[in-house]
């Protein structure tokens, strides 16, 4: 009943390689790893590949097939054409060690670097008391398989090693979120850390990660999102700075952020004095103040004008009828970079000694 | 010989496994302030710990508060045919409670009970709702949750000493080849990246096993890769015991189709759930096949068993929820006798039976794995399901209070599926995630002060460094020999059809010999490529210990001439109390597997009396049922 089909599998390792033809045996309700693992005990016994549990749970066998980021045992040979050749690659954004296996440990690096969780100082084993409801929100992420494929599609890292001392990636984000939602986390600081210290703001949302997601894990709109939304919101929002005028800063109330999520000891431990609620804000007070004087809330920004369109109200699709040999700029045509300094929300760390 | 380069790494606790029970261990012996190693044969977090579906059986009761440790201890040694180590399964009952406590204070997440504790699900086998689980991945959540807190302590060691690695740390995609001794005491262990093909040696006064099982010898498993047995080979050639070889679990429900994913299985909480299994005729089968042992306490009509999901003190339990071989063997009965399915299973439909949305809520990663890998709607139709090898019941003959090995070696410990006694013939669902927590904490607590202990540190001798080195090199320098991928699938044809889920005596002589002819043809094997991350390199290497793993098994299943749990024997179709004094005990002897009979410990008094003497005249002799009745006599004067 197997029928042959084409193969192209990357064969080489950090100092090269190529892809190679195999033609192979394939059977019915077969996936890719299977037909890996018949090359394996056919014609390439030393072909390398990491895999575990082929069933989707243990996330080892991530590669790329036909150049999407998929895990080969969830891979149904019968979602390609009989005459399709597949061409299997190792993943691009990590150093090839031999074939299809690659040096993932970029990710275990920023696993240690993500502080665990922290059990609430005040409650025994046993005395742990959550609701379903509030869990849930943590457990998505924790149904996370760490198959890797989410931080080899990320373009921050994905073609821009450069990018990989300052960014965590997916992943940890929304090991971040997860325990940053987690209802009995003694740590408070979550989305401040994703932001200063995981790269949370080199992510522009994407979703390239959440759609290579085989737990289905909303990692955007749930995990990156959310704390994206709160990391900014203390430290942007006009009112929190009129507010931290008024009081001195450390006595800004905090009772309006904390209430609802949070019951029993969570709030016990999250309502500390000087510490911040998970609903957001810095420890750092320079950083705070920063912040705060290098943004122009009232700024008058330019409004971009977009570039001409055709006859029929559309940009023009081609060159050869359009005014430049390039695309038109996003930012509009009149808008040229660098832009001046006064029209940025930056806060420069020497700021202060300008004054 | 060339200069072979070997790294070399000094720690006092070596942990290999990087599984439930390893990074149990691993924790454990590390808080005892001892400088640990985990070696992972995979990456780090993937072992297989994270296929177990249903939960860890814990006796919390926090959804039916009648329960506690004496009835956890009693289903335990109930669904292990009383073959168990009394002494571990009474430890396990009393202390999995607590370590699964312990699991919040490292962040884990399970499911709740609406006045916020944690939830607990009915499973086969035990009396009550026990389990604590988070939906289907309950096993994913005990390895991220360990794992999780190894690196929890690595930030410690990094803000104390500056080093992330000072006191713990994980050698991933690292296999271990041999242990080494000084003298009979565990003095190290050897081994080789698999990225590089470089070797490792570590130097170490205490070893704590915790491989895993042995499910790769057979055709049908649920078990990974890794799982070939290397612990038990391991402590094997280090002079220690196996027992209870013979039994290994066949899970009733493993996928039948489609081929690609035969073998992976299908959690018992559908059965647990509402589930039922049905044959090709679309009988509800399970109520021709409850044993005499079990009549009492399951339903016998349809309707009873039905009442049971919603009222489960008035009804008894629906058949489909007996113990795991009872089902297995059900199965296999009905498929044989020509009421299976095209696929060679059976039906298990949840689909007419539950909602499409509760069955997605509440077997969510089974809902997406037969959609993912079968595009199967189980919300729409029934699976298709048959007996798969899963869980090996027999490993390393341990101290039950210490996980120390027997035998004759010293400083050697295990933990997990790797060790045998805790579940006897036959294991419940469930009790494997907490008998990695307790007696991993156990082994990894024990092998730190076993280390405490030493006046010296045990030395490595050159000679048997040198002798595995060119073990290990062998099969990539022979050219002549075979290629090990099919000596796996002939190993894994004769474990599958001759020492299968039904056994006979003419078979089990049968495989031996055929085992005979394959350790000739193991010892030739040749592997073609370089060192770097050559798989069939590697799986030459585990070769060896798959044969001998499956030597004690066969040879076991043959002395033992009875059934019993995870052993059937077509030509002794019955239990014999005799035999359920008997443990069987491998060890090497050279290269030969010797087997030796010995007496099963005695259970205490106040344990026994936890059974009814009805109960227990099932399974126990003539002359301990009068020592029962003399000692019940005693207590009543």
């Amino acid at each position: 009943m197997g029928s042959k089909r084409q193969f192209r599998i990357w064969r080489g390792d950090e100092s090269g390689g190529d892809l190679q033809d195999y033609t192979v045996e394939v059977n019915e309700g077969e996936v890719v790893l299977d037909v890996i693992h018949r090359l394996q005990a056919t014609e390439a016994p030393d072909l390398a590949c990491r895999w575990n549990c082929k069933a989707g749970k243990c996330g080892s066998c991530s590669m790329e097939i036909n150049g999407k980021p998929r895990l080969s045992c969830m891979t149904r040979m019968s979602t390609f054409e009989e005459a399709e050749t597949v061409t299997v690659t190792p993943l691009r954004t990590f150093p090839v060690i031999r074939d299809l296996v690659t040096d993932v440990s970029f990710n275990y690096e920023k696993a240690r670097e993500t502080p665990a969780f922290a059990p609430p100082a005040d409650l025994a084993p046993g005395e742990y008391r959550m609701q379903q409801v509030d869990v849930e929100r943590s457990q998505e992420f924790r149904k996370c398989i760490e198959c890797f494929l989410c931080q080899n599609v990320c373009h921050v890292i994905r073609d821009h090693d450069e990018n990989k001392q300052a960014f965590s990636g997916p992943r940890f984000f929304i090991r971040a979120a997860e325990l940053d939602m987690h209802p009995l986390d003694a740590k408070t600081d979550r989305k401040e850390y994703a932001q200063a210290e995981q790269g949370l703001g080199f992510c522009n949302i994407t979703k390239c990660c959440t759609e290579v997601c085989p737990e289905h894990i909303k990692i955007t709109d749930n995990g990156i999102i959310p704390m994206k939304e709160r990391v900014v919101d203390r430290r942007y929002d006009p009112l929190v700075w009129l507010g931290s005028k008024i009081f001195r800063r450390g006595q800004v109330p905090q009772t309006s952020v904390n209430s609802g999520q949070h019951s029993g000891a969570a709030t016990t431990s999250a309502a500390h004095r000087g510490v911040h609620s998970h609903a957001g804000g810095s420890h750092d007070a320079r950083a705070e103040r920063q912040a705060q004087q290098g943004v122009n809330w009232h700024r008058e920004v330019p409004h971009p004008t977009a570039p001409a369109v055709d006859d029929n109200g559309k940009l023009p699709l081609t060159e050869l009828t359009f005014d430049r040999a390039a695309a038109p700029s996003p930012f509009g045509d009149d808008v040229t970079f660098p832009l001046p300094p006064e029209h940025l929300n930056f806060a420069h760390p020497q700021q202060d000694e300008k004054h | 010989m060339t200069e072979t380069r070997i790294e070399r790494h000094h720690y006092d606790v070596v942990v290999i496994g990087a599984g439930g029970a390893g990074l149990r261990a691993a924790i454990e012996a590390r808080l005892a302030g001892k400088r640990t190693a985990i070696i992972s044969k995979s990456l780090f977090g993937k072992a297989h710990t994270v296929m177990a579906e249903g939960g860890a059986a814990a006796a919390m009761g926090n959804v039916n508060s009648r329960d506690n440790w004496q009835v956890h201890f009693r289903d335990t040694m109930r669904g292990g045919k009383f073959l168990n180590n009394f002494r571990m399964a009474e430890l396990h009952a009393k202390e999995s409670p607590q370590r699964i406590w312990e699991l919040e204070t490292y962040g884990a997440l399970f499911d709740r009970t609406p006045d916020g504790k944690i939830s607990q699900r009915n499973f086969g086998g035990h009396e009550y709702p026990r389990l604590a689980h988070v939906g289907d991945r309950t096993g994913l959540e005990l390895i991220r949750t360990l794992q999780q807190k190894i690196v929890s302590l690595q930030q410690e060691d990094k803000r104390d000493h500056g080093d992330y690695e000072a006191r713990i740390r994980v050698f991933s995609e690292t296999t271990i080849t041999e242990l080494l001794l000084d003298g009979d005491r565990i003095a190290g262990a050897f081994g080789y990246y698999r990225e590089s093909g470089e070797f490792v040696l570590f130097e170490a006064p205490a070893v704590v096993l915790a491989t895993g099982g042995v499910g790769r010898s057979y055709k049908v498993t649920s078990n990974s890769w890794e799982y070939t047995g290397d612990g038990h080979a391991l402590a094997l050639r280090a002079g220690g015991t196996l027992i209870n070889m013979e039994f290994l679990q066949f899970h009733p429900t493993g996928m039948v189709w489609p081929p690609s994913v035969k073998g992976i299985l299908v959690t018992e909480s559908v059965r647990g759930d509402g589930g039922v299994l049905k044959n090709s005729e679309g009988k509800r089968f399970m109520f021709d096949y409850v044993p005499d042992v079990f009549r009492k306490q399951y339903a016998e009509t349809e309707e009873e068993a039905d009442r049971w999901y919603t009222d489960p003190d008035n009804n008894r339990r629906p058949p489909e929820l007996l113990p795991r071989d009872e089902v297995a063997r059900a199965i296999n009965t009905e498929v044989k006798e020509g009421r299976g399915t095209p696929a060679g299973g059976v039906y298990l439909d949840i689909a007419s039976r539950k909602s499409a949305e509760e069955i997605r809520r509440r077997l969510p990663s089974m809902y997406h794995q037969f959609k993912e890998l079968a595009d199967v709607d189980i919300t729409k139709e029934p699976m298709e399901v048959g007996p798969t090898c899963h869980y090996v019941m027999g490993g390393v003959e341990v101290d039950p209070d210490s996980g120390a090995a027997f035998g004759t070696v010293r400083g050697l410990f295990a933990a997990g599926e790797v060790s045998g006694g805790m579940h006897g013939s036959n294991r419940l669902g469930g009790n494997s995630l907490s008998d990695l927590l307790v007696f991993g904490k156990r082994a990894g607590g024990h092998a730190a002060s076993y280390a405490d202990g030493l006046t010296a540190r045990p030395k490595l001798a050159v000679a048997a460094v040198e002798a595995a080195v060119e073990t290990a090199l062998a099969p990539l320098q022979r050219d002549t020999g075979e290629s090990p991928y099919v000596l796996q699938q002939d190993l894994q044809a004769v474990m599958g059809d001759l020492v299968g889920i039904i056994r006979r005596e003419g078979e089990l002589v049968d495989a031996l010999s055929r085992l005979a002819e394959l350790r000739e043809r193991v010892a030739k094997v040749s592997a073609a490529g370089g060192r770097r991350y050559n798989p069939g390199w590697h799986l030459a290497l585990d070769l060896r210990n798959m044969l001998v793993v499956s030597e004690c098994t066969a040879k076991a299943a043959l002395e033992r001439q009875e059934s019993r749990g995870g052993h059937t024997r077509e030509d002794y179709p019955a239990m014999d109390p005799k035999w359920r004094r008997v443990n069987l005990v491998c060890a090497l002897e050279g290269d030969t597997v010797r087997l030796t009979h010995k007496p099963l410990p005695k259970m205490r008094p106040e344990l026994i009396n936890l059974f009814d003497r009805a109960e227990l005249g099932k399974y126990l002799t003539d002359e301990e049922l009068a020592e029962f009745d003399a000692l019940a006599k005693e207590a009543g004067n």
